[in-house]
């Protein structure tokens, strides 16, 4: 049985606002493909305020689906679209005290319905911009898909890489066999063949490719340059990023707005790190600042 | 409110030691703690047991010599060391037959199997789950190292006919494993008069403990172990007996031959009468694989327009416990292989679920599930975007078409 908090299991017994809504002037119709669940969400919303007056749905789909729609008819409600549009799917398990991380795609599927919805009032074509796939990381609730595309798009070659880019087996490390093995199919397409960590190769070593080492304010400023280049990127998503340290190899930062908890944060992320690297000619990770506790405690316990 | 008392259904996932299992068990936990290896007292008694309790279940599996009895940790592991058994004692044969709906304990082994290059058939079902024995003879030849097929599916209980499958497999020259894991204590199975070469069963299904499992090699059956170590199971499984577990199988053995008569009549008869009063009340409703030819004890009943994971917490909130194929309990993301192989389509594979009783279960309890799930499924359809006012949308995959992520 999943280890559902109590606040899903009472949505779920007592889902609120089911069924259809008489004089609903927007819907969502939305589904998973990887777990088959769907849901339709629909809206009343005040033509004149944009306030969405009351919110129902239907859905076919496990318990923790019936209560993230459940959920987030009671968080739309009484906002303007405009306000409902920055709930994220981290907003939507929040409010039900968190779900299991095979579940998390529940939540998802309520956002993009509650997009769709509000797509389909302001009568534009709302598409879905990811896809899913089967659950990976566990400990991080990172999905094959994700692994896929970030691989792909970066030219990862190494388990180590795809954990610093995706976050994916920097846990447990039991999901690092369905790494290596994406690696190996997705390198495949690229004509490489995947080398695992333990059979050594001369490392293509950024920072020894370099030219002469930064100086530390002149790194600061390198950073502060990459920051604000990216800046006006998240702006246009309605989000914002702020450095907050420089701890060695860390940056830490503040994903706020629409970013902050988005599914795609570690995604953006990790571009982001990408052009950090790139910059400084130095290995780096960015991380953010929220989390910098945890990665802090980790590298006193190593001595550093 | 008080709770109500536990009803339990899903005994194909695992079952409730039996008491007097426990009890002939509790012995060799304290005074009979002994190594069967050993050369003296202690050990001498429990080697006495362990031979008592390989003729039960040489008995419970009408295997010719109790010598052909390896006792191993689970299931799983007997799968595995059939498999792997059958592919080193003939290096030369790199094929491997099975099905589509085996259990993952084989399907898992054969995909790594396949990466590693081995050639995989795998024998497609048909919409009730039944298997083509044509498709069965064309892939069988001497480059095939093992035919691995279950005899009876844990999610239907459907049969699949292995004692023919097994006589093809000997006309062609090739070993025939069977996991028998649902099947072995339900049915009367008589493995000397077949063709049957290796056979796997495990305790937990049959009210013995979780942790013991059987391997039937039949004599002179070419084997090489997977643990090797010590000369236990006459050097065939290595490792010291897990004594208290084996004799504790060894008396669920005799039990479940005692049982075999009431499986046979009055348990399919409670499963029957659980279909007939849940399909009597709820519309769109059906059952799966193949109701004339099952185990007596299992029934799986797709709700359409539902998922699973949610009429099983409805069920749990009531006390009753069963299981379901869809995506949302495995933690795979998929809806089970088994409802996709026969062809379920998704809006029903979602909403298989599983009955699956014992010996232990009783007429009230059946009725007070009959009158348990229309509620439920009524009440999870008035959520589901599939269904109307008095039964599914019109043209609902039309009616309620989602864009898919």
């Amino acid at each position: 049985m999943w280890d559902y908090t109590e606040k899903v299991k009472e949505h779920f017994y007592n889902p609120r606002n089911t069924g259809p809504l008489e004089g609903a002037n927007a819907t969502g119709d939305v589904g998973s493909i990887s777990c088959g669940d769907a849901l339709r969400l629909m809206l009343k919303v005040d033509p004149v305020t944009e306030i969405i007056q009351d919110a129902h749905f239907q859905t076919f789909g496990c318990g923790s689906a019936i209560a993230s729609s459940s959920a987030l008819t009671e968080m739309v409600k009484g906002k303007t679209l405009d306000e409902a549009k920055q709930i994220s799917n981290q907003d939507i398990a929040d409010f039900l005290d968190g779900l299991p991380p095979e579940k998390m795609h529940c939540s998802v599927m309520g956002r993009e319905a509650l997009h769709a919805a509000i797509a389909n009032y302001r009568g534009e074509e709302w598409s879905d911009d990811h896809e899913e796939g089967a659950l990976v990381c566990k400990c991080f609730a990172v999905d094959s898909q994700m692994i896929e595309d970030t691989i792909r798009a970066n030219k990862l070659s190494t388990v180590e890489e795809v954990t610093n880019y995706t976050k994916a087996g920097g846990g447990c490390s039991t999901c690092h066999e369905p790494i290596e093995e994406i690696l190996t199919k997705v390198m495949a397409e690229r004509g490489e063949t995947f080398v695992p960590a333990g059979a050594k190769k001369a490392k293509p070593a950024v920072a020894e490719a370099a030219p002469a080492k930064l100086g530390t304010l002149a790194r600061i400023r390198k950073i502060e340059e990459v920051i604000a280049a990216v800046r006006p990127t998240l702006l246009a998503d309605r989000g914002d990023i702020e450095l907050v340290d420089i701890e060695g190899k860390n940056i830490l930062v503040n994903l706020t707005g629409a970013c902050s908890g988005c599914q795609m944060e570690a995604a953006t992320l990790a571009g982001i790190q990408t052009k950090m690297i790139e910059a400084l000619g130095e290995f780096v990770r960015v991380v953010p600042a929220a989390k910098a506790q945890a990665h802090a405690c980790a590298s006193h316990a190593h001595g550093g | 409110m008080s709770t109500p008392t536990p009803i339990y259904l899903d005994n194909n996932a695992t079952t409730a030691c039996d008491p007097k299992v426990v009890e002939a068990m509790l012995p060799y936990f304290t005074e009979q703690f002994g190594n069967a290896s050993s050369m003296h007292s202690f050990g001498n008694k429990v080697g006495v047991a362990l031979k008592a309790a390989r003729t039960k279940v040489q008995k419970l599996l009408g295997a010719e010599f109790d010598s052909e009895i390896v006792f191993t940790s689970c299931g799983t592991e007997s799968d595995s060391t059939a498999i792997l058994s059958a592919l080193k004692a003939q290096p030369e044969r790199k094929e491997i037959i099975t099905t589509v709906v085996e259990h993952p304990a084989v399907l898992s082994l054969c995909e790594q199997l396949e990466k590693e290059g081995y050639t995989i058939h795998r024998l497609k079902v048909d919409n009730k789950g039944r298997l083509n024995l044509d498709d069965y003879a064309k892939v069988l030849s001497d480059k095939v190292a093992v035919v691995s097929v279950m005899w009876a599916n844990n999610e239907t209980g459907t049969y699949f006919p292995v004692v023919e499958m097994a006589e093809m497999a000997n006309a062609a020259g090739v070993l025939f494993h069977t996991d028998a894991v649902q099947a072995v204590g339900k049915i009367d199975i008589n493995l000397a008069a077949t063709k049957i070469d290796m056979l796997s069963v495990s305790g937990h299904k049959l009210h013995a403990p979780k942790g013991i499992g059987v391997l039937y090699v039949r004599r002179a059956v070419r084997f090489r172990p997977l643990l090797r170590g010590g000369h236990q199971e006459r050097g065939r499984r290595a490792g010291t007996e897990n004594a208290p577990s084996i004799i504790g199988l060894g008396v669920a053995a005799e039990l479940a031959m005692e049982a075999m008569e009431h499986e046979r009549t009055h348990v399919k008869a409670l499963r029957d009468k659980l279909e007939a009063g849940i399909l009597a009340v709820v519309p769109h409703a059906f059952v799966t694989g193949n109701p004339d030819n099952r185990l007596p004890n299992t029934a799986n009943i797709a709700f359409e327009y539902i998922e699973g994971e949610a009429i099983l917490m409805l069920l749990n909130k009531q006390g009753i416990a069963a299981s379901s194929g869809s995506a949302c309990t495995s933690g795979s993301l998929e809806p089970s292989h088994v409802m996709r192989a026969m062809g379920i389509p998704y809006t029903a594979a979602h909403g298989t679920v599983r009955f699956s009783l014992s010996r232990y279960t009783t007429e009230e309890e059946i009725e007070r599930v009959i009158a348990a799930v229309p509620p439920i499924v009524a009440q999870l359809r008035k959520l589901s975007p599939y269904w109307g006012e008095n039964g599914p949308v019109a043209d609902p995959e039309k009616a309620f078409d989602p864009a898919y992520a």
